[in-house]
């Protein structure tokens, strides 16, 4: 089912934008939330916050994961090397891993954590627990993984946006504009098209 | 006569088999008195929580007097202090949250309190006391219904409910999730003294 093809189509770009937006915010959120200053009730709500967007952000992970499987699969750029081409699959395919990862071990914190706060997304929807044993060991083992899983995405998302600036302003190829929809012409008429 | 035998069933009958209850019925002129609130006292509550299940808790630390009038079970009084540091609900950082500015701010309100307003017979052995509760700086009138569950000469007991309104008290950190409403389910233990 899977077609080769040279654009990538809505579904796909509008998916990649919002679960990186949701994984800087979710970052960010997950660093303020934890600062031992933090005044209690707004930390709580945070805390909440955080729980909710990372459901959604798992979501539309798990979408992204099961559609690329089945449905979307995009030529590389003309220009690139094989071995680019097989490192930017690698870095991809950890990436698309590592987003439903890091929701994924969040989870588990609020599963395995003795406290049992209720994940009640968005106040709207109760996510039941994981069924796991519940301990404070457990949890602190997972509030490490969940960290730093969440890192080395922010670590990988940094070396994946810089990969994708290369390509746009040294390459001048279609690697970035192709995931805003874009062709790369309509943008810069003047962009010499890359050799193949 | 009739006024008295109606009085001594006011609030005092204990919460034995029906054959058994006329027999240990207290007369009010016998239970009148103050008494102090005892260390065997139990403080519970409760807050459900979306899903099931919630936070349960007891507070160690307490102290309060009631004084049953007889003949005038309407005037009779309750007053009750509490420690919100003695809070326990068997998990440290669930006792540390409550007892930060959150919740009872306790390093700034070391006390709640309750001042009883009136006291209404609700039952042979139950009644209702209204009165003023003080939390977190915040004032407002509560009732707890009270029902007679062991007399003994010089020690009484009650069961005393109530649901209070969090938010009231600027306590309401956690709603929805937690439920605004904590709902106490105490054992007031009374000696003469």
């Amino acid at each position: 089912m899977r077609r080769p093809v040279h654009r990538f189509d809505l579904l796909t770009i509008i998916l990649h934008w919002l679960i990186a937006i949701l994984i800087l915010g979710l970052i960010a959120l997950g660093v303020v939330m934890t600062r031992p200053s933090i005044d209690p009730v707004l930390q709580f709500s945070l805390f909440q916050w955080h729980k909710s967007l990372g459901m959604l952000a798992l979501l539309f992970a798990v979408v992204r994961f099961v559609y690329s499987v089945i449905w979307v699969r995009v030529r590389p750029v003309g220009g690139m090397k094989p071995f680019e081409h097989l490192l930017a699959k690698i870095t991809h395919g950890i990436l698309l891993a590592l987003t439903i990862l890091v929701p994924l071990a969040g989870w588990l914190i609020a599963s395995v954590s003795p406290l049992e706060i209720p994940t009640f997304a968005f106040n709207l929807i109760v996510v039941p627990h994981l069924p796991v044993p519940k301990s404070d060991a457990a949890e602190i083992w997972w509030v490490t993984a969940h960290a730093v899983l969440a890192y080395s995405t922010l670590a990988l998302v940094f070396l994946h946006s810089s990969a994708s600036l290369y390509h746009h302003y040294w390459r001048r190829d279609d690697v970035l504009t192709r995931m805003l929809n874009r062709e790369r012409r309509l943008i810069e008429p003047s962009a010499k098209e890359p050799t193949s | 006569m009739i006024r008295h035998a109606f009085l001594v069933c006011l609030m005092f009958a204990a919460s034995l088999a029906p054959a058994a209850r006329a027999a240990e019925l207290p007369s009010l002129a016998e239970a009148a008195g103050r008494y102090a609130i005892s260390s065997g006292s139990i403080i519970a509550f409760r807050v459900d929580q979306v899903g099931g299940g919630g936070i349960r808790g007891r507070f160690g630390k307490f102290s309060g007097t009631f004084n049953l009038k007889a003949g005038d079970l309407a005037h009779s009084t309750v007053n009750f202090d509490l420690k919100p540091e003695s809070v326990s609900t068997g998990q440290d950082r669930v006792d540390a949250f409550l007892r930060s500015g959150a919740v009872f701010d306790s390093g700034h309100f070391d006390t709640i309190s309750f001042r009883s307003d009136r006291v209404e017979q609700t039952g042979q052995d139950s009644a209702r006391i209204t009165g003023t509760l003080t939390a977190k700086g915040r004032s407002a009138s509560e009732s707890f219904d009270v029902k007679l569950t062991a007399w003994s000469g010089r020690r009484i007991a009650f069961n005393v409910s109530g649901r209070i309104f969090r938010s009231r008290y600027a306590m309401d950190v956690g709603t929805p999730i937690y439920s605004n409403v904590v709902q106490f389910d105490m054992t007031i233990e009374g000696r003469r003294g």
